[in-house]
């Protein structure tokens, strides 16, 4: 009753005891969320590490949620617990035959390392700074290696490996592990390099327009041939049946065609001197007996 | 039920807060009206009772402090109340999971329905669709490059696509603590794939081929990111153009005109193909009509034809019979001259 009575009396005083509890217990408690490593310090050395990374663990099993510490004596350095993408863009690149190309590469690591990470770096965001060179180097000096043919070939998936195995190297010592490095572009840089390999495509197809035109042309040529031929044959097979009947026979076409016998002749136009003696005056003539 | 456990036990502060406040507004009305010690006691007392009875009072003017605080109570109570129903009920829709954390703790994952939790401060929901199908573009211009999106193919050409990835969040969980940026790392995978896959071919392979192509880079984006355990679901690539770079598009249309004329080339050389064909069938089978004829009776056709065809040919024609002795025209039929002027009198 009597504390009650005391609190009613000072209640500012009162309030002011209130705040500072609850900020020594806000201050003594974490929330620690899945994505995030808590690394606490005491006295700015490293203590120990809430929800840290553990490859063999699932989520919900490596220590997310509620966290304690020391108030005032314990600092939490946040760290990313997720996949993280470092990108590197625009990079020039010669081969070992001094052709130039242009990528743009993306290395993921996550940081499993909080104590080394946060002793070598200081903090999550500078690792990508400090790996940024880290990774245009390893590429550089792998490229640097290979023929250009190599670089543009489905032969380049060893050589980023390589290029990921030299980065993870590098990265051990900031306690971050890389998970892969991949090109997400490949590309001839603009100028000359660039300019004769749109002067070699347009080439190669001004080539092929010619030669398609010879194809085609040699194709319908064929085509005609083949028709001539199998007509030829059509016709030679049955004419050749007869050829005394065939001669006799044409002969009786060509007559009409020439004489001007088709319909859209004018009559007369063609004037014909017949001896009586033409077989097809035999009859006119009179048969003469004994014939 | 079970959730108005914590409501109950805040109740408990809620007065307290609301007493408090009063309490200094007793404080100074009692400095201005009465200096005196034995006020507080009293004042209490009073106090006392107005809580006993909930703030209830016709009493009269002098207590409206007690019925306030006995009001705030009820507010609080309401509030907390409210607070506590909105927060523990969630709805999941038909495509979403909840993806519950308990301080950050991952707990449990709600299917689609109403679901509850524990109220706010302790449990947090987060709901993820996993139905909705998201797309990327891929296409000119990220940056440089005239606005096209070129990639070297096998033979050293440059080929400008642009594709669209249709991704969906496949699980939960995953897609929610595996990655800091999924969205990124499916671009990037994504145009890694390509830029792979279309390597292993020549120019004319990945014009021709993009079904292929577009499976290829769907089924092996999806083998990356599972092994990144991204919780993504990759529904398919489209390649929406798929063209050689502007700068030889003039020699690439002398390609396709050249084509074009081949194509009717070949058209014109099928017609005469066919027509000659026609003709040689039709020409043979009149041939042969004949010839069965003729081969019945060889001598009877023969002059059956040929009176035929020379009626036909003489009909039409002037004719001059000629005794070859004597060279005298043994018939004159009307000469071509006088043929001519009988036409206008017609």
């Amino acid at each position: 009753m009597n504390g009650v009575n005391w609190i009613r009396r000072n209640p500012l005083l009162w309030l002011g005891v209130a705040l500072i509890a609850a900020a020594i217990l806000l201050s003594s408690v974490l929330r620690v969320p899945e994505t995030e490593q808590a690394l606490v310090l005491r006295f700015q050395q490293p203590s120990f590490i809430l929800n840290a990374y553990d490859p063999r663990e699932d989520y919900a099993e490596t220590g997310a949620g509620l966290g304690f510490k020391i108030p005032f004596v314990d600092r939490v350095v946040w760290v990313h617990k997720r996949v993280l993408n470092l990108d590197l863009t625009r990079q020039s690149i010669l081969s070992a035959d001094q052709q130039s190309l242009e990528v743009d590469a993306v290395a993921r690591y996550r940081i499993v390392n909080p104590v080394r990470m946060h002793a070598i770096a200081g903090d999550e965001n500078r690792v990508g700074e400090l790996l940024r060179p880290i990774l245009a180097e390893a590429l550089r000096e792998q490229f640097h290696k290979q023929a250009f043919n190599v670089l543009v070939s489905p032969e380049r998936d060893a050589l980023m490996n390589s290029v990921g195995a030299m980065l993870a190297r590098s990265a051990v010592k900031y306690g971050v592990q890389i998970i892969d490095v991949r090109l997400t572009r490949a590309d001839l840089p603009q100028g000359p390099s660039l300019d004769s390999a749109f002067d070699r495509m347009r080439n190669a197809r001004e080539q092929m327009a010619v030669s398609v035109i010879n194809d085609g042309n040699a194709q319908s040529k064929l085509i005609r041939d083949n028709a001539a031929v199998a007509a030829a044959k059509t016709y030679s097979d049955s004419f050749g049946r007869d050829p005394a009947f065939y001669d006799f026979y044409r002969a009786m076409q060509s007559y009409e065609l020439t004489f001007g016998t088709s319909d859209n002749q004018r009559r007369g136009a063609t004037t014909i001197l017949l001896s009586p003696d033409n077989d097809y005056l035999r009859e006119f003539m009179g048969r003469k007996p004994g014939q | 039920m079970r959730d108005e456990v914590p409501g109950t036990v805040l109740n408990e502060g809620g007065p307290w807060g609301g007493s408090g406040g009063s309490d200094g507004e007793d404080r100074k009305k009692r400095g201005q009206a009465r200096p005196g010690a034995a006020g507080p006691s009293a004042l209490d007392a009073l106090l006392r009772r107005g809580r006993a009875r909930f703030g209830g009072g016709g009493d009269g003017d002098g207590f409206e402090v007690p019925r306030l605080g006995g009001l705030w109570r009820w507010v609080l109570l309401a509030l907390v109340v409210l607070w506590i129903g909105l927060t523990s009920t969630h709805t999941i829709g038909a495509h979403e999971r909840g993806v519950v954390t308990r301080f950050g703790k991952y707990i449990a994952t709600l299917d689609p329905g109403t679901r509850w939790t524990l109220p706010a401060p302790i449990d947090t929901v987060t709901k993820v669709d996993v139905d909705k199908t998201e797309y990327l573009d891929i296409a000119a211009g990220g940056d440089g490059q005239s606005g096209e999106n070129l990639i070297l193919t096998r033979d050293q050409n440059l080929i400008n696509l642009a594709y669209s990835v249709r991704w969906s969040r496949r699980d939960a969980e995953q897609y929610m603590f595996e990655l800091q940026n999924p969205e990124e790392t499916i671009r990037e995978v994504a145009e890694s794939v390509m830029r792979d896959v279309v390597a292993r071919q020549t120019f004319d392979q990945v014009m021709t081929g993009q079904k292929q192509i577009q499976q290829e880079v769907a089924e092996r984006a999806q083998d990356l990111l599972d092994s990144y355990h991204a919780g993504v679901l990759i529904q398919g690539v489209t390649i929406k153009t798929a063209k050689a770079p502007d700068a030889v598009a003039s020699a690439v249309s002398d390609v396709v005109v050249a084509r074009q004329k081949v194509q009717a080339s070949i058209q014109a050389a099928q017609n005469y193909a066919s027509q000659i064909t026609v003709k040689a069938q039709r020409e043979a089978a009149q041939f042969d009509g004949f010839y069965i004829q003729y081969k019945a009776a060889p001598e009877v056709t023969r002059r059956r034809l040929y009176y035929e065809t020379m009626e036909r040919v003489l009909a039409k024609s002037d004719k001059v019979i000629v005794e070859p002795r004597n060279v005298v025209p043994y018939m004159v039929p009307p000469p071509a001259a006088p043929a001519a002027t009988q036409e206008p009198a017609k």
